[in-house]
Formats: C-alpha cells, structure tokens, sequence
C-alpha cells in the first residue's frame, strides 16, 4: 500500500488521477491544488510517492515543479513523478540533477493509458526513474554529433532508448520481443561503446546512462 | 592657425557658387510663379538642397557642431489603385507620373525647409561679408560663429523631427500590424486544419463506438482504442501550436532560461551567457527568444557549425543579443527569408540586426533593441548616505514648528493684538525685536522645508530631473 500525494489544480484531472490511483491500490493521503500546499504536503506527509503537475497556481508557472525540487533538498530521494503538458530538457535535467534517483518527468497525455502510468508511478516508488519517450527522444537529437552513440546497432539504440525512459531489462526484453538475456547482452555493448561502468543496480544503469546524455 | 584660415578661404570662394545659384534660383521662382512654369520649381528646390546639403556637411566637419537635416520625409509613391488608375485628389490618372510629381511639387512646397534653405541662401553672402573681419583676425571664433548662423536656419526643428518620428512610428506601426495578422492567420490554419479536423473525427468515431456498444462490443473497444490515440496526437499537435504562439519555458521561466532550453534542445554545443538584472517585457521576451531559435536553427541548418555562442546582455534599458556560430560563413539576409523576418519582429521595437558574415565564418548577428527593458528611476544610483537620510526626516519631522506656530500664528496674534502669549517665543521678547524674530522663523520653516526636498533631488540630479520630466522626443535621437 503506496501512500500518493496528487497536485493539479484542474478539479477534473484530480479527481481522475485520485480514482485511478485508488483503483490500484494507492492511499491517496492528499490532493492538494497549489503549489505552497505542495511544499508542505511533501515535506510533511512524506508520502511514498507524488504525482505533480507543473503549472500550479498562485503564479501559473513552474510552481510544481519549484516545490518539487525545494522538498527534494530538505528531503533527499522523496519519490515525485512529475506531470506537465510539454516536456523540456531543461526541466529534465534540474529534476535529475541531484542523481538520486525517484522521480518521474512525464507527458499528461501517458495517463491515458492506465498501465503504463501505474507502472511508471511504482518505479517511481520504488526509487527508479520514469522519463517520457519524448525527453529521450530529444535528448537523444541533441546529442546527435555524440561519435560513440552513432556508433550504436538501430537494436541497440532502441534499447538504450527504453533504458533512458527507466525501464528495467526484464520491461525491455518485454516491449522489444526480446529474450531478456539479450537484452542483457545489448545493454553489455552500449556500456562498452559508451565507456560506462556496467551496474547490476536497475536504478543505477538508468541514472549512469541519463548523466551521459546530459553531460554535452 | 592655417588650417583655419584655408576653411575660411574655401568659405569665401564658395560665394562664387552661391551668388549664380541664387541668382538662379529667383530666375526659375519668378519663372515658376509669375509665368506659371511650375514644373521649374522642384529643379530649383533640388539646386538649392544640394548647395545647402554642402554647406551642412562642411560645417560638421570643420565645426564639430552636427546639422541635422530638416526636411519632411518623402511622400510614398503613389498606390495604384484596384480598377489599376491613379489618383490624385479628384483626378484619376493612367499612370503613376503625374501624381507623384503632384505630391513631390507639394511636399517641396509645404516644407518650411524649403523656404528656410532659401531665405539663407539670401542672406548667406551679407552674413559671410559681416563675418569677415572675425575670420581675418580670429578665424576659429568666427568659423564658430558661422556654424551658428547655419544652424539657426538649417538645422532641425521640433516641427521637422516630430514629422520624422512620425512617419518612422507609422511605417513601424504598419508593419508590427502585418507581422502580427500574419501571425494569426499561421494559427487560425494551424487549429483550423490541425486540431479542429482532428476533433471532429474523434467525435465521429466516437458516435461509431456508441452504436457498436450493444451489438458488437470488441469492435467498440477497438474504436475506442483508435479514439485515445487520436486524441494523444491530437495533443501532440496543439503542444506544436502553442510552442509557436508562446513557448511554455517563456512563459515558466523567462527568457535566460528559455535561451538555455533552446541551447539543449540544439544539436549544436551552445554555451549561453545572460546577464540581465530583470525580465523584460513580454513581447520583447518573445521577440527576442523567436530571434535566437531561428538564428540557432539557421545555424544548425545551412552554416555547417558545431558549437555557437548566445550572449545576452543589458545596458542600461538597452538589450543586447548576439549570437556567435562557428560555420562557414557567408550568410546573406537577402536570399533566406529568415533573417528579414527576425528584422521585421525586432523593428517593432525600433532593433536592429548587424550580420558579420565572411566567407568561411565564423558568423555573428548582433541585435539591439534600445530602451526596452524596464529601468527603475533609482537604477544605479549610489544610495544616500545614512547621515543624509536622517536630516530629510528630521527636516520634514521640525519644520512645521518654525513655519506655523512661531511664525505664521504669531504674526495673526501680532497683528491682531490678541493678549495671549501662549508658548510664541517672539511676544516675549521686546517689540523691537518681535517682527525680525517672526519674519526670521517663517524664513527658517520654508528654507527647512525646501532642504528636505532638495537634498533627496540633488542627489539624484540628472535623472531625477529626467524622470519628473515626460522625454520629449525631439530629444531623442
């Protein structure tokens, strides 16, 4: 039993994203609609994970995510899954900038399907990363000049994709139609052409391989 | 000494040129007026301009004192209109001949600085003979005195400026007006096409999924499906469409770090530097993050580069931007369409955009738009000294005492002779001395109270005065 804490102040979304939760198994243990309600609700509550939306009132910004990453300092490691109607590299990078794993950087649009946002929310929980495929897309453009990742197998870089989003190997393997033994082997390759150390850790793998991206 | 006097000689012997000019010019205006050939009068305004335009720039440079021209602006030339005539006033025409040289005849003629240039072309040989003596026997003074002379009747005027600044807000206004027409109609289509035709295929289907409910409910599950991946791309779409009206990061975060998320999103390696005390406004913000995405884009598209710089900067109310890449160079604003269309953006705010661009690079583009950013009356002024600060509040805190009762009151009971003495320091004393002692308090009580205003004035000086005052914009070059 999960114990979530939901910020959005569209009454509609909220009340979904209380039901949808709920209905899987969460403790929904507050709904709040702003963003100093957040940063306190956070701090306090310290709830197992929190599914945030950007743009919060009082100043219609970047409210959520403020809150999100002030409850990350006092609190390090606090699980937060945030949601957001676009997604920009630069809000990717502060959400993962104290490498400490436990947060979610997603589209609003992935809580259509329920599945896969339930399943990001407990990764999430359980301390791993969920980034939307869009980031990595766009991360991956940008650092299209990157010789080593240029170097990667169309194979290869369809799994270092699915890793990027913070998937574990037996996810891929899953979604790819690949035994996970080759996965694991593919994810062997990518570390070496990379230059990374390899990581049994899940969690880990993730962040190592989001920090290279990032590093440019 | 002998530089001077070669000016003064070179001044002298152009009264060989001027006195035929003038002579001339009443010619074609006695021709012109009296006999009715008037097609003589824009030959003699021209013969006079460029004698007069000679004199400005000799006088600029051999004076340092700068003469603007003064002349209106040019008519536009003349619109053709839909049934493919010209018109003027209430005659239409075949072609475009005659009603341009009817607005250029009157333009000439209604400028006053036609008749002024005239006027001193008439006095300038009796001026520069009176002047003579000076330029014999101290031929900078008199140089100096010339440039006066100049300047009172061939410099600009209010009238001439405004005009200027006049024509130059109409012709931008014009154009901030088509670029944002031209904006809306990019997004009506955009929704138009885009978003609305999409929404109305997810109503449809929809419907489809309603009435295959009972009878077939797989194939409403499937057309379900179908409407959930619509209405994803549906958003996908808008989110397109709103990064072209206001990126949201603009919009979150301002424009540094709008810049920063466009140097990450860019292939290229862009080091960002911003040095800005304050946001801007929101359509300079705009402006400006539209310039640096497209000069990045142009950038990563045609010049070949690797890494680019973005360098923002503030000076004063100034905002400056340039953009450094390292292609190949060679980029020329008259083939693509996007560095006139950054020109067109930024012209709404009177910037301007210098393009260095030798072949094999690198490229810069600095722009500058000149007063747009928000600047405070107390900006960059040292603060006043604590010292300073208590005497204004104890200035402002004592001064009535002197001024009211010691003074003021004291005078009505004086005059009036009332008996009480109350706590009036000059009824005690001897009448010899009450009115000196009355006067002397009403002079302490408003010399305080003007101190108090002026220390905090004088401190700020210039721009105090700058702030009290609306900026007149014959001030503004």
């Amino acid at each position: 039993m999960s114990r979530v804490l939901i910020a959005e102040d569209l009454y509609l979304l909220r009340d979904g994203l209380v039901h949808l939760l709920q209905a899987h198994g969460f403790t929904v243990v507050a709904a709040v609609e702003s963003g100093p309600e957040l940063l306190k609700g956070l701090v306090e509550l310290r709830p197992d994970v929190s599914v945030v939306d950007v743009r919060l009132p009082p100043t219609f910004t970047d409210e959520g995510l403020q809150a999100s990453l002030a409850a990350r300092k006092q609190v390090p490691g606090l699980p937060i899954l945030v949601l957001s109607q676009h997604v920009e590299q630069l809000y990717a990078r502060e959400l993962l900038a104290d490498g400490s794993g436990g947060i979610g950087y997603l589209l609003k649009d992935r809580v259509f399907n329920a599945e896969q946002f339930v399943d990001a929310v407990r990764r999430v929980a359980a301390g791993g990363t969920a980034m939307d495929p869009e980031v990595i897309a766009k991360l991956l453009a940008s650092n299209a000049r990157n010789e080593p990742l240029a170097a990667l197998t169309p194979r290869e870089r369809e799994v270092l994709e699915a890793m990027a989003e913070g998937r574990s190997n037996a996810a891929i393997s899953q979604r790819l139609y690949l035994s996970e033994s080759a996965v694991a082997k593919h994810t062997a390759n990518i570390f070496g052409k990379l230059g990374l150390a390899p990581s049994d850790d899940d969690n880990r793998r993730v962040l190592a391989v989001l920090t290279y991206l990032n590093k440019r | 000494m002998l530089r001077r006097f070669g000016q003064v000689a070179t001044l002298l012997a152009l009264l060989a040129v001027e006195i035929p000019v003038l002579v001339m010019s009443l010619l074609m205006l006695l021709l012109a007026f009296a006999v009715g050939m008037v097609f003589l009068f824009p030959p003699q305004v021209r013969l006079i301009r460029v004698v007069v335009n000679h004199h400005r720039r000799l006088v600029s440079a051999w004076t340092g004192l700068e003469i603007e021209q003064p002349y209106l602006p040019k008519p536009p030339p003349p619109v053709r209109q839909p049934d493919g005539l010209y018109r003027s006033d209430r005659t239409l025409y075949k072609t475009p001949r005659i009603p341009a040289w009817n607005d250029r005849w009157k333009w000439m003629l209604t400028d006053p600085a036609t008749w002024r240039d005239g006027l001193w072309l008439l006095l300038e040989p009796l001026v520069k003979l009176v002047l003579v003596p000076a330029f014999l026997l101290r031929p900078a003074w008199g140089l100096r005195m010339y440039g006066l002379w100049c300047d009172l009747l061939l410099g600009a005027t209010v009238a001439s400026r405004l005009a200027g600044q006049v024509t130059h807000l109409t012709r931008v206004r014009n154009l901030a007006a088509d670029t944002q027409a031209a904006e809306m109609r990019r997004i009506e289509r955009d929704l138009h096409d885009g978003t609305q035709a999409r929404l109305v295929a997810i109503g449809m289907t929809l419907g489809a999924a309603e009435q295959l409910m009972d009878e077939d409910p797989n194939a409403a599950k499937a057309l379900l499906a179908k409407v959930r991946e619509a209405s994803s791309e549906t958003l996908t779409e808008l989110r397109t469409v709103i990064r072209g009206i206001l990126p949201p990061v603009l919009a979150e975060r301002g424009l540094a770090d709008a810049v920063r998320a466009l140097a990450i999103d860019s292939p290229l390696n862009v080091s960002v530097d911003v040095d800005l005390p304050k946001r801007p406004e929101p359509p300079v913000e705009a402006a400006a993050y539209f310039a640096v995405s497209e000069l990045l884009a142009n950038a990563a598209r045609h010049g070949g580069a690797a890494t680019a710089m973005i360098d923002i900067s503030s000076e004063g109310p100034n905002l400056r931007i340039s953009v450094t890449d390292d292609g190949m160079g060679g980029a020329d604003p008259s083939k693509g369409s996007g560095l006139a269309g950054i020109e067109r953006r930024l012209a709404a705010f009177d910037g301007v955009l210098a393009l260095n661009s030798p072949p094999g690079g690198p490229t810069t583009v600095v722009m500058d738009m000149p007063s747009v950013l928000p600047v405070h009356w107390s900006d960059g002024l040292p603060k006043m000294p604590r010292w300073k600060v208590w005497t204004v509040v104890l200035l402002w805190g004592t001064a009535w005492c002197p001024l009211f009762p010691q003074g003021i009151v004291t005078a009505i009971f004086k005059i009036f002779s009332i008996p009480v003495k109350s706590w009036f320091l000059a009824l005690y004393l001897p009448p010899f001395w009450q009115w000196p002692v009355i006067i002397g308090m009403i002079a302490l009580g408003i010399t305080m109270y003007v101190m108090a205003m002026r220390l905090p004035m004088r401190h700020n000086g210039p721009r105090w005065l700058m702030e009290a005052t609306p900026r007149r914009p014959w001030c503004h070059k």
